[in-house]
């Protein structure tokens, strides 16, 4: 018996050294998911509540289909990060008589590449002479980008490239959905449209705007907001999978715009290494940052910690021509086919970890590497494009070490 | 007729009736009374037990240093009904209770009839011979908390199905040969249509299956084993059939769609070491239309290692028996390149599970396990890891 208890302190000790048996929490930078600092108890309610409706895998019994591209928001967006070539979003029309077509009659704009069981997924018509592909992108600091107010942007566009510095980033104006509803600072045109922001053309107004499409397009779950599941045409124009419509309540989906919006901004790391701040430096000399702007502010919004908050995007929400070589002849809104909104560039240095340990860069996830990215930067960039080839090997690696540090 | 022959022909009558055996020609009313475990319960010749097993545990896990703190889990609860009504005719059945009353079924009910002992009927609701564990799954005989991954998520463990079948065993020297095959209602389809984004058989587990195979091809199961006396058995078994749905009310509404099984497993003495385990290869026919996530070919294996290091009298318990155990395991829920890359596709899972038990009797036991687990995405990104600690205890009644 003695023997026995002699082993109670030690079996005392084992469970006191327990936690270095279980795995470590990775630092701050290393993960894009998370909340951002000073929410309050309620908002964290909120956040976790969208958390996990965003990584809801639907199944046909609860709506998903009947053809889609992805069976859940978490699955184009692991960990919150960039996609895979996997769930790429193909996107589709043609331009007829000057006027681009996103040929809804025949299933466009979207393909949805995939079927639930018994469905048949659609393939590109064979109308479809524009066609491009959208790499998913991090949805991280999200709510940042979205609470700078229209004015920024505006004062940030030269459409007409007035300082002659041979870059005219200019805002897309894109028609609302009928349930987006303004906030003072949003700006309209005579034609009613409003400023958008999030997507590869900058064609959604705001995060329900992109949720909602999502859900539907991505996904073909009908929300409070959008009662229709994507049809494919080619079968037939009824719509149908097997649950009732809406197949989500706009609470969920609320939910997860306010996950969206609260989702925290990528970290950067190694900010006082010599190289990265060289690079940083000579990022700014060859004027990548004219369009990668460093930093933005936030207007006043109803989320305290989104307030009036200076961040580090690396972009300027504006649509820039990007040359040739990446004019897939497809657009949205008053886009033009080459010009592609500014990608932000935070969290690229941890993109390979929701890549599946490679990266897939630009809009289609051609480039293979952050180098072959800037390569293939052409049009207004073309300049900076240049002036990085110019560089010295060293040079160029301290740009890369810089942009993998964000 | 006179009253007096009146009362005489009910007279009769009755002393008829009164004669003759109570299952034959028993009133109506009493119906329920005129069951044979009511008559041979009466002359003492029944023979009819009640058991079952429990067991808890606790938990302690953490997933890239994210915990959910400590928690303490009723895992099962399961009652079992046996009875011989005669030497040759077996009946048992298995309720099980799973986290309390969060999930209640009916895992075996099912009827032996016994011809010669190579060669039996088994009918019911069977437990399915797939691998070992599957059969074989009752918490006290193992000295780990959790059930092995690919005795769960491959093959469906406990997976049970209505069925007809026959069993029985060829002795052969020091050998014995065991088979079982069975016609099933087979699984369903949600092992597409499910939640978990993967090919999962164990979402094929509609309880439907129970009343009426949804596509009315039925499926077969078959497992053939050699057991050598003293050292211990190896099996291979298979499953197969139609999953999906493909016609209603006569109309043809999807194509055929087949899933097969095929497991193999051991479990053999070395020594004072037991090693035991199972491998499991399944071959989903998958329409395209789906997308890569939902695997064709997935495969998986355990192997367990128990080990007794200590033995003896332990507060006044005799024979107190203290195993080491380890468990390896391996899954790979999609085997294949992606379509749009070439790049290998993930989702596969990596654990280890190193622990101990304290047999106080045979059927009575307590465990400690430390499990580590790596989870690789379907894309291939950095795996997920997930540590803890579990303490249960399981026991026989």
């Amino acid at each position: 018996m003695k023997k026995w208890l002699t082993l109670i302190p030690l079996l005392g000790i084992s469970l006191l050294s327990c936690e270095k048996l279980l795995p470590p929490t990775p630092a701050d930078n290393e993960v894009l998911d998370g909340p951002m600092d000073g929410l309050s108890p309620t908002q964290l309610q909120i956040f976790l509540e969208g958390d996990e409706a965003f990584a809801e895998i639907f199944s046909p019994q609860t709506g998903l289909g009947p053809i889609f591209v992805a069976t859940s928001c978490a699955g184009c967006h692991v960990g919150d990060g960039k996609g895979h070539p996997f769930t790429t979003l193909t996107r589709f029309g043609n331009y007829t008589n000057g006027q681009f077509d996103h040929l809804l009659h025949l299933g466009g704009g979207q393909l949805q590449n995939r079927a639930i069981p018994g469905y048949t997924a659609e393939t590109l018509p064979p109308e479809a002479t524009g066609i491009s592909r959208f790499t998913p992108p991090a949805v991280t600091g999200l709510g940042l980008l979205a609470a700078v107010p229209d004015e920024t942007l505006l004062a940030l566009a030269d459409p007409d490239d007035v300082n002659e510095d041979g870059i005219s980033g200019r805002v897309n104006y894109v028609h609302p959905p009928s349930f987006f509803i303004p906030s003072v600072w949003h700006h309209s045109d005579a034609q009613g449209r409003y400023i958008g922001r999030f997507g590869k053309k900058a064609a959604a107004v705001d995060l329900l705007h992109q949720t909602v499409n999502a859900y539907k397009q991505d996904m073909g779950i009908t929300s409070d907001f959008d009662l229709q599941d994507p049809i494919n045409y080619a079968v037939t124009s009824h719509p149908t999978d097997p649950v009732a419509d809406p197949e989500l309540p706009a609470a969920t989906v609320q939910s997860v715009v306010f996950y969206l919006r609260t989702l925290k901004a990528p970290a950067p790391r190694d900010q006082h290494d010599p190289e990265v701040v060289q690079g940083r430096q000579l990022f700014m000399d060859i004027q990548c940052g004219k369009c990668h702007i460093p930093t933005m502010k936030t207007g006043i919004s109803d989320i305290e910690a989104l307030s009036e908050i200076e961040f580090h995007p690396y972009t300027d929400l504006l649509l820039h021509d990007m040359g040739a070589a990446l004019d897939d002849g497809y657009t949205e809104g008053s886009a033009g086919s080459a010009e592609w909104r500014t990608p932000p560039l935070w969290g690229l240095g941890l993109s390979a970890n929701a890549q599946g340990g490679s990266i897939f860069l630009l809009h289609d996830g051609r480039a293979r590497s952050i180098e072959e990215a800037v390569l293939l930067h052409g049009g207004e960039a073309e300049k900076s494009r240049n002036a990085f080839q110019q560089l010295s090997v060293q040079e160029r690696n301290a740009i890369i070490q810089f942009l993998e540090s964000l | 007729m006179k009253p007096i022959s009146i009362l005489l022909f009910w007279t009769i009558l009755i002393q008829y009736l009164g004669a003759q055996t109570p299952d034959s020609l028993g009133a109506n009313k009493d119906a329920v009374y005129q069951r044979p475990f009511i008559f041979e319960g009466q002359k003492g010749n029944l023979t009819a037990a009640v058991g079952g097993y429990l067991e808890a545990n606790t938990n302690y896990f953490s997933t890239d240093g994210v915990s959910e703190g400590f928690s303490m889990e009723m895992r099962r609860f399961n009652i079992f009904l046996y009875s011989t009504l005669k030497e040759r005719i077996k009946f048992i059945a298995e309720l099980e209770f799973e986290h309390g009353t969060e999930e209640i079924a009916l895992e075996t009910a099912m009827l032996d009839f016994e011809l010669a002992p190579a060669l039996a009927f088994r009918a019911g609701i069977v437990l399915v011979p797939l691998g070992y564990f599957n059969q074989n799954h009752d918490s006290p005989k193992w000295e780990f908390i959790d059930r092995p991954l690919v005795s769960t998520t491959l093959i469906p463990a406990t997976y049970s199905d209505v069925g007809f079948g026959l069993h029985g065993t060829i002795p052969l020297n020091s050998l014995s040969f065991t088979y079982e095959t069975y016609l099933l209602n087979g699984l369903q389809d949600g092992i597409l249509a499910n939640t978990s984004n993967r090919t999962f058989l164990p979402a094929g587990k509609n309880e439907e299956r129970f009343g009426e195979d949804n596509n009315g091809s039925p499926s077969l199961a078959a497992r053939i084993a050699m057991k050598k006396r003293g050292l211990g058995e190896v099996g291979f078994s298979c499953f197969g059939g139609y999953y999906n749905t493909f016609k209603k009310d006569g109309l043809r509404v999807d194509e055929k769609r087949k899933v097969f099984v095929f497991a193999f497993d051991y479990n053999f003495s070395f020594g004072k070491a037991k090693m035991l385990g199972e491998a499991a290869l399944v071959k989903t026919e998958v329409p395209s239309a789906i997308g890569q996530a939902f695997g064709q070919t997935q495969w998986g294996i355990h192997a367990d290692v128990i080990y007794p290091i200590w033995s003896g009298g332990l507060f006044g318990w005799e024979n107190v028996k203290l195993n080491a155990a380890f468990r390896f395991e391996a899954i790979d829920y999609n085997v294949g390149i992606f379509d749009e890359t070439g790049g290998n596709i993930g989702d596969h899972l990596l654990a280890i599970v190193p622990g101990f038990s304290l047999r106080f009797s045979p059927n009575t036991l307590l465990k400690v396990n430390y499990r580590y687990r790596w989870d690789t995405d379907l894309l291939g990104n950095p795996a997920v890891k997930t540590a803890g600690f579990q303490f249960g205890m399981a026991s026989y009644f």
